[in-house]
Protein backbone atom coordinates (compact mmCIF):
# COMPACT_ATOMS: atom_id res chain seq x y z
CA UNK A 1 0.00 0.00 0.00
CA UNK A 2 2.78 2.41 1.02
CA UNK A 3 4.81 1.49 -2.08
CA UNK A 4 1.77 2.13 -4.31
CA UNK A 5 1.27 5.54 -2.67
CA UNK A 6 4.93 6.45 -3.16
CA UNK A 7 4.65 5.29 -6.78
CA UNK A 8 1.61 7.49 -7.47
CA UNK A 9 3.15 10.54 -5.76
CA UNK A 10 6.53 10.11 -7.45
CA UNK A 11 4.94 9.56 -10.89
CA UNK A 12 2.94 12.76 -10.42
CA UNK A 13 6.06 14.78 -9.51
CA UNK A 14 7.98 13.04 -12.32
CA UNK A 15 5.34 14.15 -14.83
CA UNK A 16 5.37 17.70 -13.46
CA UNK A 17 9.18 17.96 -13.59
CA UNK A 18 9.31 16.33 -17.04
CA UNK A 19 6.83 18.82 -18.52
CA UNK A 20 8.69 21.74 -16.93
CA UNK A 21 12.04 20.39 -18.12
CA UNK A 22 10.80 20.06 -21.70
CA UNK A 23 9.24 23.51 -21.55
CA UNK A 24 12.56 24.94 -20.37
CA UNK A 25 14.18 23.31 -23.43
CA UNK A 26 11.65 24.65 -25.92
CA UNK A 27 11.37 28.07 -24.23
CA UNK A 28 14.95 28.84 -25.24
CA UNK A 29 14.04 28.53 -28.94
CA UNK A 30 10.69 30.34 -28.87
CA UNK A 31 12.16 33.76 -29.75
CA UNK A 32 14.59 32.43 -32.35
CA UNK A 33 13.96 33.78 -35.85
CA UNK A 34 14.13 31.00 -38.42
CA UNK A 35 16.30 31.50 -41.49
CA UNK A 36 14.59 31.95 -44.87
CA UNK A 37 16.12 28.65 -45.97
CA UNK A 38 14.51 26.68 -43.13
CA UNK A 39 11.21 28.44 -43.74
CA UNK A 40 11.34 27.38 -47.38
CA UNK A 41 12.32 23.81 -46.76
CA UNK A 42 9.86 23.22 -43.88
CA UNK A 43 7.00 25.26 -45.30
CA UNK A 44 6.67 27.19 -42.02
CA UNK A 45 5.52 30.69 -42.87
CA UNK A 46 4.65 32.95 -39.91
CA UNK A 47 4.80 30.56 -36.94
CA UNK A 48 5.25 26.81 -36.54
CA UNK A 49 2.15 24.69 -35.94
CA UNK A 50 1.88 21.39 -34.09
CA UNK A 51 1.35 19.41 -37.31
CA UNK A 52 4.76 20.67 -38.65
CA UNK A 53 6.68 18.67 -36.07
CA UNK A 54 6.80 15.31 -37.87
CA UNK A 55 7.85 16.91 -41.14
CA UNK A 56 10.66 18.89 -39.48
CA UNK A 57 11.87 15.77 -37.66
CA UNK A 58 12.01 13.89 -40.98
CA UNK A 59 14.15 16.70 -42.39
CA UNK A 60 16.33 16.60 -39.28
CA UNK A 61 17.07 12.93 -39.96
CA UNK A 62 18.57 13.92 -43.32
CA UNK A 63 21.12 16.22 -41.64
CA UNK A 64 24.32 15.05 -39.96
CA UNK A 65 23.63 14.25 -36.31
CA UNK A 66 24.98 16.50 -33.56
CA UNK A 67 25.71 14.95 -30.17
CA UNK A 68 24.86 18.08 -28.15
CA UNK A 69 21.25 18.37 -29.38
CA UNK A 70 20.43 14.65 -29.73
CA UNK A 71 19.37 14.06 -26.08
CA UNK A 72 17.28 17.23 -25.89
CA UNK A 73 15.57 16.35 -29.16
CA UNK A 74 14.67 12.92 -27.78
CA UNK A 75 13.18 14.49 -24.66
CA UNK A 76 11.15 16.94 -26.75
CA UNK A 77 10.02 14.11 -29.07
CA UNK A 78 8.73 12.20 -26.07
CA UNK A 79 7.00 15.36 -24.83
CA UNK A 80 5.42 15.89 -28.26
CA UNK A 81 4.16 12.29 -28.33
CA UNK A 82 2.63 12.72 -24.87
CA UNK A 83 0.96 15.95 -25.97
CA UNK A 84 -0.42 14.29 -29.11
CA UNK A 85 -1.76 11.45 -26.98
CA UNK A 86 -3.33 13.96 -24.57
CA UNK A 87 -4.85 15.84 -27.50
CA UNK A 88 -6.51 12.68 -28.80
CA UNK A 89 -7.80 11.57 -25.40
CA UNK A 90 -8.29 13.93 -22.42
CA UNK A 91 -8.27 17.15 -24.45
CA UNK A 92 -11.44 16.08 -26.29
CA UNK A 93 -13.30 16.58 -23.03
CA UNK A 94 -11.72 19.91 -22.12
CA UNK A 95 -11.44 22.65 -24.78
CA UNK A 96 -8.91 24.64 -22.68
CA UNK A 97 -6.62 21.63 -22.63
CA UNK A 98 -7.05 21.21 -26.39
CA UNK A 99 -5.76 24.72 -27.17
CA UNK A 100 -2.96 24.36 -24.61
CA UNK A 101 -1.73 21.05 -26.11
CA UNK A 102 -1.83 22.62 -29.58
CA UNK A 103 0.24 25.61 -28.41
CA UNK A 104 2.73 23.25 -26.79
CA UNK A 105 2.98 21.09 -29.92
CA UNK A 106 3.65 24.24 -31.95
CA UNK A 107 6.47 25.12 -29.50
CA UNK A 108 7.92 21.63 -30.04
CA UNK A 109 7.79 22.19 -33.82
CA UNK A 110 9.55 25.55 -33.37
CA UNK A 111 12.23 23.82 -31.26
CA UNK A 112 12.75 21.18 -33.98
CA UNK A 113 12.94 23.88 -36.68
CA UNK A 114 15.55 25.82 -34.68
CA UNK A 115 17.53 22.59 -34.26
CA UNK A 116 17.29 22.06 -38.04
CA UNK A 117 18.55 25.61 -38.57
CA UNK A 118 21.55 24.92 -36.32
CA UNK A 119 22.30 21.60 -38.03
CA UNK A 120 22.23 23.19 -41.49
CA UNK A 121 24.57 25.96 -40.29
CA UNK A 122 26.84 23.32 -38.72
CA UNK A 123 26.92 21.26 -41.96
CA UNK A 124 27.76 24.40 -43.94
CA UNK A 125 30.61 25.17 -41.58
CA UNK A 126 31.94 21.62 -41.91
CA UNK A 127 31.79 21.79 -45.71
CA UNK A 128 33.56 25.14 -45.72
CA UNK A 129 36.31 23.74 -43.50
CA UNK A 130 36.72 20.72 -45.77
CA UNK A 131 36.89 22.99 -48.84
CA UNK A 132 39.66 24.99 -47.17
CA UNK A 133 41.66 21.80 -46.59
CA UNK B 1 30.09 -10.03 -9.53
CA UNK B 2 27.22 -8.17 -11.20
CA UNK B 3 26.12 -9.27 -14.69
CA UNK B 4 27.53 -7.70 -17.82
CA UNK B 5 24.51 -5.36 -18.29
CA UNK B 6 24.73 -4.08 -14.71
CA UNK B 7 28.49 -3.67 -15.02
CA UNK B 8 28.08 -1.75 -18.29
CA UNK B 9 25.52 0.63 -16.77
CA UNK B 10 27.78 1.10 -13.74
CA UNK B 11 30.77 2.03 -15.93
CA UNK B 12 28.61 4.31 -18.10
CA UNK B 13 27.32 6.16 -15.03
CA UNK B 14 30.84 6.65 -13.69
CA UNK B 15 32.03 7.92 -17.08
CA UNK B 16 29.15 10.41 -17.26
CA UNK B 17 29.98 11.65 -13.75
CA UNK B 18 33.56 12.18 -14.83
CA UNK B 19 32.23 13.93 -17.94
CA UNK B 20 30.35 16.48 -15.79
CA UNK B 21 33.46 17.28 -13.74
CA UNK B 22 35.50 17.71 -16.96
CA UNK B 23 32.76 19.91 -18.50
CA UNK B 24 32.75 22.10 -15.36
CA UNK B 25 36.50 22.51 -15.56
CA UNK B 26 36.40 23.27 -19.29
CA UNK B 27 33.59 25.82 -18.87
CA UNK B 28 35.41 27.32 -15.85
CA UNK B 29 32.44 26.66 -13.57
CA UNK B 30 34.03 24.16 -11.20
CA UNK B 31 34.20 26.53 -8.23
CA UNK B 32 30.77 28.08 -8.88
CA UNK B 33 29.13 24.65 -8.79
CA UNK B 34 31.66 23.15 -6.40
CA UNK B 35 29.19 21.03 -4.43
CA UNK B 36 27.67 19.47 -7.57
CA UNK B 37 31.19 18.53 -8.64
CA UNK B 38 32.03 17.31 -5.15
CA UNK B 39 29.03 14.97 -5.28
CA UNK B 40 30.18 13.43 -8.56
CA UNK B 41 33.80 13.17 -7.36
CA UNK B 42 32.50 11.37 -4.26
CA UNK B 43 30.41 9.13 -6.50
CA UNK B 44 33.43 8.21 -8.65
CA UNK B 45 35.48 7.42 -5.53
CA UNK B 46 32.58 5.42 -4.15
CA UNK B 47 32.38 3.37 -7.35
CA UNK B 48 36.09 2.61 -7.08
CA UNK B 49 35.78 1.55 -3.42
CA UNK B 50 32.75 -0.64 -4.15
CA UNK B 51 34.42 -2.25 -7.14
CA UNK B 52 37.59 -3.05 -5.18
CA UNK B 53 35.59 -4.48 -2.28
CA UNK B 54 33.44 -6.48 -4.68
CA UNK B 55 36.51 -7.91 -6.39
CA UNK B 56 38.22 -8.77 -3.15
CA UNK B 57 35.35 -10.22 -1.10
CA UNK B 58 32.36 -10.92 -3.42
CA UNK B 59 28.87 -9.42 -3.43
CA UNK B 60 27.44 -11.44 -0.54
CA UNK B 61 30.27 -10.67 1.88
CA UNK B 62 29.85 -8.60 5.05
CA UNK B 63 32.59 -6.27 3.83
CA UNK B 64 30.76 -5.45 0.59
CA UNK B 65 27.43 -4.93 2.36
CA UNK B 66 29.09 -2.52 4.82
CA UNK B 67 30.97 -0.72 2.05
CA UNK B 68 27.78 -0.44 -0.03
CA UNK B 69 25.52 1.00 2.64
CA UNK B 70 28.06 3.36 4.21
CA UNK B 71 29.09 4.78 0.85
CA UNK B 72 25.42 5.05 -0.13
CA UNK B 73 24.71 7.13 2.99
CA UNK B 74 27.75 9.28 2.23
CA UNK B 75 26.58 9.81 -1.36
CA UNK B 76 23.06 10.74 -0.29
CA UNK B 77 24.60 13.23 2.13
CA UNK B 78 26.65 14.60 -0.77
CA UNK B 79 23.51 14.97 -2.89
CA UNK B 80 21.73 16.70 0.00
CA UNK B 81 24.60 19.20 0.26
CA UNK B 82 24.51 19.70 -3.54
CA UNK B 83 20.78 20.45 -3.32
CA UNK B 84 21.35 22.94 -0.49
CA UNK B 85 24.01 24.62 -2.64
CA UNK B 86 21.34 25.09 -5.34
CA UNK B 87 19.14 26.69 -2.66
CA UNK B 88 22.03 29.03 -1.88
CA UNK B 89 22.33 29.95 -5.56
CA UNK B 90 18.61 30.76 -5.77
CA UNK B 91 18.28 32.57 -2.43
CA UNK B 92 21.85 33.86 -2.16
CA UNK B 93 21.06 37.13 -3.89
CA UNK B 94 18.26 37.76 -1.40
CA UNK B 95 20.79 37.46 1.45
CA UNK B 96 19.40 34.26 2.94
CA UNK B 97 22.54 32.10 2.62
CA UNK B 98 23.21 31.90 6.36
CA UNK B 99 19.62 30.95 7.20
CA UNK B 100 19.69 28.27 4.51
CA UNK B 101 22.85 26.74 5.96
CA UNK B 102 21.39 26.67 9.50
CA UNK B 103 18.12 25.27 8.20
CA UNK B 104 19.92 22.53 6.24
CA UNK B 105 21.96 21.47 9.28
CA UNK B 106 18.83 21.36 11.44
CA UNK B 107 16.96 19.34 8.80
CA UNK B 108 19.88 16.93 8.48
CA UNK B 109 20.12 16.47 12.25
CA UNK B 110 16.37 15.96 12.43
CA UNK B 111 16.44 13.34 9.67
CA UNK B 112 19.37 11.57 11.36
CA UNK B 113 17.54 11.58 14.71
CA UNK B 114 14.37 10.24 13.08
CA UNK B 115 16.35 7.51 11.28
CA UNK B 116 18.04 6.53 14.55
CA UNK B 117 14.66 6.41 16.25
CA UNK B 118 13.41 3.95 13.63
CA UNK B 119 16.35 1.55 13.87
CA UNK B 120 17.44 1.85 17.51
CA UNK B 121 15.53 -1.30 18.54
CA UNK B 122 17.64 -3.43 16.18
CA UNK B 123 20.50 -5.11 17.98
CA UNK B 124 22.19 -6.65 14.97
CA UNK B 125 23.84 -4.41 12.35
CA UNK B 126 22.62 -1.19 13.95
CA UNK B 127 25.12 1.00 12.09
CA UNK B 128 24.34 -0.55 8.68
CA UNK B 129 20.58 -0.27 9.23
CA UNK B 130 21.03 3.34 10.37
CA UNK B 131 23.03 4.13 7.20
CA UNK B 132 20.29 2.52 5.05
CA UNK B 133 17.46 4.30 6.88
CA UNK B 134 19.24 7.67 6.77
CA UNK B 135 19.86 7.25 3.05
CA UNK B 136 16.19 6.45 2.30
CA UNK B 137 14.88 9.29 4.47
CA UNK B 138 17.30 11.80 3.00
CA UNK B 139 16.13 10.83 -0.49
CA UNK B 140 12.55 11.55 0.51
CA UNK B 141 13.56 14.86 2.14
CA UNK B 142 15.51 15.65 -1.05
CA UNK B 143 12.46 15.09 -3.22
CA UNK B 144 10.31 17.37 -1.07
CA UNK B 145 13.05 20.04 -0.91
CA UNK B 146 13.49 19.97 -4.71
CA UNK B 147 9.75 20.39 -5.13
CA UNK B 148 9.80 23.42 -2.80
CA UNK B 149 12.85 24.83 -4.58
CA UNK B 150 11.09 24.54 -7.93
CA UNK B 151 8.13 26.42 -6.48
CA UNK B 152 10.52 29.15 -5.31
CA UNK B 153 12.15 29.33 -8.76
CA UNK B 154 8.76 29.96 -10.34
CA UNK B 155 7.73 32.45 -7.67
CA UNK B 156 10.99 34.39 -7.85
CA UNK B 157 11.00 34.18 -11.68
CA UNK B 158 14.52 32.80 -11.63
CA UNK B 159 15.82 33.07 -15.20
CA UNK B 160 19.33 31.59 -15.06
CA UNK B 161 19.08 28.75 -17.58
CA UNK B 162 21.75 26.58 -15.97
CA UNK B 163 20.27 26.83 -12.51
CA UNK B 164 16.71 26.17 -13.74
CA UNK B 165 17.79 23.07 -15.67
CA UNK B 166 19.98 21.76 -12.84
CA UNK B 167 16.99 21.97 -10.49
CA UNK B 168 14.59 20.38 -13.00
CA UNK B 169 17.01 17.53 -13.72
CA UNK B 170 17.41 16.94 -10.00
CA UNK B 171 13.64 16.91 -9.57
CA UNK B 172 13.32 14.39 -12.41
CA UNK B 173 16.04 12.25 -10.85
CA UNK B 174 14.51 12.25 -7.35
CA UNK B 175 11.01 11.52 -8.68
CA UNK B 176 12.15 8.75 -11.01
CA UNK B 177 14.32 7.22 -8.29
CA UNK B 178 11.40 7.21 -5.82
CA UNK B 179 9.15 5.65 -8.50
CA UNK B 180 11.70 2.94 -9.28
CA UNK B 181 12.14 2.26 -5.55
CA UNK B 182 8.36 1.79 -5.23
CA UNK B 183 8.30 -0.41 -8.37
CA UNK B 184 11.05 -2.64 -6.98
CA UNK B 185 8.92 -3.13 -3.86
CA UNK B 186 5.78 -3.81 -5.90
CA UNK B 187 7.21 -6.04 -8.65
CA UNK B 188 10.61 -7.35 -7.61
CA UNK B 189 10.36 -10.42 -9.86
CA UNK B 190 10.92 -8.38 -13.05
CA UNK B 191 14.68 -8.08 -13.40
CA UNK B 192 14.34 -5.09 -15.76
CA UNK B 193 13.10 -2.97 -12.85
CA UNK B 194 16.33 -3.69 -10.96
CA UNK B 195 18.32 -2.08 -13.78
CA UNK B 196 16.02 0.91 -13.75
CA UNK B 197 17.51 2.64 -10.70
CA UNK B 198 20.99 2.04 -12.09
CA UNK B 199 19.98 3.60 -15.42
CA UNK B 200 18.38 6.54 -13.63
CA UNK B 201 21.68 7.22 -11.88
CA UNK B 202 23.16 7.85 -15.37
CA UNK B 203 20.51 10.44 -16.25
CA UNK B 204 21.54 13.03 -13.66
CA UNK B 205 25.19 13.43 -14.76
CA UNK B 206 24.05 13.24 -18.42
CA UNK B 207 21.49 16.04 -18.16
CA UNK B 208 23.75 18.19 -15.96
CA UNK B 209 26.64 17.75 -18.43
CA UNK B 210 24.38 18.78 -21.35
CA UNK B 211 23.23 21.81 -19.36
CA UNK B 212 26.81 22.74 -18.54
CA UNK B 213 27.83 22.47 -22.20
CA UNK B 214 24.76 24.05 -23.72
CA UNK B 215 24.35 27.11 -21.50
CA UNK B 216 26.76 29.70 -20.23
CA UNK B 217 26.39 31.42 -16.87
CA UNK B 218 24.81 34.37 -18.68
CA UNK B 219 22.13 32.31 -20.50
CA UNK B 220 18.64 33.28 -19.47
CA UNK B 221 15.23 31.72 -20.10
CA UNK B 222 11.78 33.09 -19.53
CA UNK B 223 10.30 31.27 -16.53
CA UNK B 224 6.74 32.33 -17.30
CA UNK B 225 6.16 29.51 -19.83
CA UNK B 226 7.57 26.85 -17.50
CA UNK B 227 4.46 26.38 -15.39
CA UNK B 228 2.96 23.03 -16.39
CA UNK B 229 -0.68 23.94 -15.79
CA UNK B 230 -2.54 25.35 -18.81
CA UNK B 231 -3.80 28.89 -18.18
Amino acid sequence: MMAALILVFSLATLGMFFVSYCRSLVAASSHHTLSAEVRDVTGIRAAAAGRDYQRVVQLLQLCPDRVDDRTNLRAVSLYHSLLTFAQHTAARLAPALLSWTERERAQCAQFAAVTLDRRIAFSREMLAQQAQL
Amino acid sequence: MPGSVALFIWCLGTLLELCFVVCSLVRKSFVRYFFLNLYFILSILTSAIRFLTLNAYGDSSEQYIHAYFYTDALLTLGLFVALISLYSHVFGELGFSKQIRYGAVLLLLGTAAFSYGVVRESEARLATKFAYELSQNLYFVGLVLTYILWGAVLKLREARARLVQFILSLGLYFSAYAASYALVNLADKFSVIRYLSQLLACLLPLSWSITMLRHTEDSRIATAPLVAVPR
